[in-house]
């Protein structure tokens, strides 16, 4: 089994490709490897409380770690106490700690 | 622990939000001590393009110098830059077909001509390389 | 190190560059000593459905001579040992499920991805 990071740059409101990421990550959990989800740039939109943010709300429950990219959340006006509950904000150094340690890594 | 790590990206400067994501990424590798790979692809070799000029912005009233306009080139420059002051390595290849077909030949120091050879070669001696495609 | 390639955007420059440029860095890295599968997920699936050639482009008296041909630059990737493999839902999105698929090519249902991604020790998605 794998360690698997999906950095996730679109959001489900302009994209149906990021549905089919998160199914593709709680696919890869359910198959017993460790993943996390790293939204970055728009893909931290459906971050913010209160909205419409189902895909996410399905990776939390499947136990994914949800991360959200600090500088894009800032970036789009979103503060820490405006972050849906099981999302992380957290730094890019995230992303190099998980590539240094040999996770498999996509951009999507 | 310092690892090699490798980052393949393909956008053009100015085009795409991935662009700002790399070159954050690339720093915070070099930052934890790593050494870093980067294979520009496409229109990424625009990004060390030497001639890229800084402007005027007159719908905000700043001239050139107040304005201080991002400049890609200027970042790779910080990061070599970076790299050198710790001791770390930064390797930024630019794709030599994608070059010469953007007429981008004119790179700023520190940036090399390569090919193909040379991302399936650095991501083979690195401990993990990322793909940063383009849509 | 045997990498996955997931190809995911379809005839983006295809014209201009006269190739995938995707499938072109592939062919490259295959060439340097790579190894590789390619996985065709999204619109890069219509890559794998047997079909007309693509038309050559003329601009003024500029007549283009090479017209991409992807079908043949994937089919030509499995002959470098490189294994193909297409999602079977974005095949039958796209009305290509019954479509002559080019030799060699497995189809795979998006529920079996996790299984091949275990096959593959590295996985660059672009």
């Amino acid at each position: 089994m794998s360690k698997y990071l999906l950095i996730e740059s679109r959001d489900s409101f302009s994209s149906n490709a990021a549905q089919e990421h998160v199914e593709l990550a709680v696919a890869l959990k359910h198959a017993g490897n460790e993943v996390t989800l790293y939204l970055v740039q728009n893909g931290v939109l459906p971050c913010r409380s209160g909205a419409d943010g189902e895909p996410l709300h399905e990776a939390i429950a499947a136990g994914i770690e949800v991360l959200a990219d600090d500088f894009s959340l800032s970036e789009r006006g979103i503060a820490d106490r405006d972050v849906a509950r099981g999302v992380q904000p957290a730094a890019i150094d995230a992303v190099v700690e998980r590539l240094a340690a040999s996770w498999k890594v996509m951009f999507l | 622990m310092p690892a090699s790590l490798t980052f393949a990206i393909m956008d053009a400067p100015f085009e795409n939000a991935r662009t700002v994501t790399v070159f954050r990424l690339v720093q915070a590798a070099l930052k934890a001590g790593h050494d870093v790979n980067v294979f520009a692809y496409e229109g990424a070799v625009g990004l060390s393009f030497a001639r890229q000029a800084a402007h005027a912005n007159a719908v905000h009233g700043r001239d050139a110098a107040a304005e201080n306009h991002p400049l890609p080139r200027v970042w790779i420059e910080q990061l070599l830059g970076l790299a050198g002051k710790s001791g770390r390595k930064l390797d930024w290849v630019n794709c030599g077909l994608c070059v010469d077909e953007r007429g981008m030949g004119e790179a700023i120091e520190g940036v090399r001509r390569g090919t193909p050879a040379d991302l399936w070669k650095m991501s083979v001696e690195s401990v993990n390389s990322l793909s940063v495609g383009t849509r | 190190m045997r990498t996955l390639q997931i190809v995911e955007t379809a005839y983006r420059a295809t014209v201009e560059e006269q190739d995938d440029t995707i499938v072109w860095l592939t062919h490259a890295m295959a060439g340097a000593g790579g190894q590789f599968g390619m996985l065709l997920t999204g619109n890069a699936v219509c890559y794998a459905a047997r079909g007309r050639q693509a038309p050559t482009l003329t601009i003024g008296e500029w007549q283009q001579s090479h017209a991409p041909d992807l079908g043949a630059d994937v089919s030509a990737l499995v002959a470098k040992g490189v294994a193909l493999y297409a999602v079977e839902e974005d095949l039958e999105e796209r009305g290509l499920r019954d479509a002559k698929l080019i030799d060699s090519v497995t189809v795979v249902p998006r529920d079996e991805l996790p299984r091949l991604f275990e096959e593959y020790p590295r996985v660059w998605k672009w």
